[in-house]
């Protein structure tokens, strides 16, 4: 057996260390070492998202990637968004349009939705779905997770998301 | 799903992952983005007892664009599409490396990976050789230059040998019209077809037309004939059939879980059109 490697991570704000086999995957090392079970173990495979985590600026599926790969990184994962104030807009969102049945899919959509809204802050809905593609939801027909997200972005740039302007039309982004 | 133990090295410097493989030599293999090379670990269809993460080497990363565009083995597909200048010089890039995989995925993937891996469903490949690309390998003995259109042997084998790292693939700045047309089942998909394609225009005939098609074969297919049969045409008519029919003529799809011979032949012939009417009109 391979030595142990010490892992340090910055994850939601905090330093955790740990002694951990390099072969482990991230998503076993966030789940089972440090007890953050926000993001979820789907397929394992590379292809449902459920495992979305924030690593250095990125969205990256957590099953598809070693411990030792992600040595002295800084993670967010769906734990970290909400504030002592209460949950991030994205989260109030999902509540407030029903974003989500069994919620299996919602740590991995929330975590993934927050970096878009980053990168893209007033996105149309079919850049969300676009953005979004990366995560699988086996309940809703995700008609109301990009609702949620469209209505988070229409919040987080001023705009009344209960008015029926508040989602961009493709027309006003050319 | 984990691999057997492995070892993990992870150097700042070329030199420093050659010395790895240089001391465990067939026992140690490098990882990009680790999106292709992590799921074969995982299924334990490849073992490796020594892996060497190329994340922290700087020189293999940066994009520079001029006349020649040089790209870094370890720009991700996420840094390529996010690049403003090469984006503006070569398009086409962009345009194909949107359609490759999910958002996820494109943000760990690499440019370096996605060509060395030797999987007949990437599609840099294609792109590539569609391109005239040439890649650029250092080992032990220094470097070596092999055009992506003599790289590719057999799936999974390619002209890399195995203590060479691949550093930086460049090109000359495409002119003319492009376009990536893919045909997949769904977003993550790898291509049933994809279709590669540059053409430049003079005077509304057609002056060089290159075209490479993807997952058609166990290699990617760079058809001189298909794109001969455009010349001094306008791309339409006869001489659009023409060339696909060289290019049907130059694949060799397998039955599998995308589906048979005859459908991908079909597919190919219907993407390849497409292909080459957005890029002739973009000419
Ligand atoms: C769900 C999913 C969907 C996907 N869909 C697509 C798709 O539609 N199209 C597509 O093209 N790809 C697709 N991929 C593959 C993805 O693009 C990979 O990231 C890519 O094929 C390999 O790049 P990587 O950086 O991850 O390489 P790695 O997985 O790290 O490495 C792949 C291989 O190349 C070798 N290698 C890597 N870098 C170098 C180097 N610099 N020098 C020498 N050898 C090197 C490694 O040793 C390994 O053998 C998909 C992957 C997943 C998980
Ligand atoms: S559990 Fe990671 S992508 Fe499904
Ligand atoms: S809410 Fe059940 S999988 Fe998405």
């Amino acid at each position: 057996m391979a030595d142990k490697m010490h892992l340090k991570l910055t994850i939601n704000g905090e330093h955790l260390e740990t002694l951990c086999e390099p072969r482990e995957l991230l998503i076993h090392v966030l789940r089972e070492r440090f007890n953050i079970t926000g993001p979820h173990i789907g397929c394992e495979t590379s292809h449902c998202g459920a495992c979305t985590v924030d690593l250095d600026g990125k969205s990256v599926k957590a099953c598809t990637l070693f411990a030792a790969q992600a040595q002295g990184a800084t993670i967010t994962t769906v734990e970290g968004l909400a504030s002592p104030e209460g949950m991030h807009v994205l989260q109030e969102m999902f509540r407030e349009h029903h974003g989500l049945q069994c919620g299996y899919c919602t740590p991995g959509m929330i975590t993934r939705a927050w970096r878009l809204l980053q990168e893209n802050p007033d996105p149309t809905e079919e850049e969300v779905r676009f953005g979004m593609a990366g995560n699988l939801c086996r309940c809703t027909g995700y008609q109301n997770i990009v609702k949620a997200i469209l209505a988070a972005a229409a919040i987080m740039n001023g705009r009344d998301a209960t008015a029926d302007d508040a989602v961009k039309t493709p027309e006003e982004v050319a | 799903m984990i691999p057997p133990a492995f070892e993990y090295h992870r150097p700042t410097d070329i030199a420093g992952a050659l010395g790895v493989i240089a001391e465990h030599g067939d026992e140690a293999r490098v990882i990009a983005g680790g999106h292709s090379l992590i799921p074969m670990m995982k299924l334990r269809m490849v073992e490796i007892a020594h892996l060497i993460d190329l994340q922290d080497v700087a020189d293999l990363k940066g994009i520079s664009v001029g006349e020649t565009i040089r790209i870094g083995a370890m720009v991700t597909q996420h840094g390529l599409i996010n690049d403003a200048a090469l984006s503006a010089a070569a398009p086409i890039l962009r345009e194909a490396a949107l359609q490759i995989a999910d958002p996820q995925v494109r943000y760990c993937g690499t440019v370096g990976g996605n060509v060395a891996n030797g999987d007949p469903g990437n599609d840099m490949p294609g792109l590539m050789q569609c391109l005239d690309a040439t890649f650029t390998l250092v080992g032990p003995d220094g470097s070596r230059d092999v055009p992506a259109r003599e790289f590719y042997e057999a799936a999974y084998t390619t002209a890399r040998e195995d203590d060479e790292i691949l550093t930086a693939i460049s090109f000359a700045k495409p002119a003319g019209g492009y376009a990536y047309e893919k045909q997949k089942r769904k977003i993550g998909d790898y291509a049933t077809a994809a279709a590669a394609v540059l053409i430049e225009k003079q005077g509304g005939k057609i002056t060089a037309a290159s075209i490479a098609m993807t997952n058609l074969s166990d290699i990617p297919v760079f058809s001189e004939a298909a794109g001969d049969a455009l010349k001094g045409t306008d791309g339409t008519g006869a001489a659009l059939d023409k060339a696909v029919a060289a290019m049907l003529a130059d694949i060799d799809p397998t039955e599998d879980n995308r589906g048979p011979v005859e459908f991908k032949k079909h597919v190919a012939g219907v993407i390849l059109r497409r292909a080459i009417a957005r890029a002739v009109d973009r000419a």
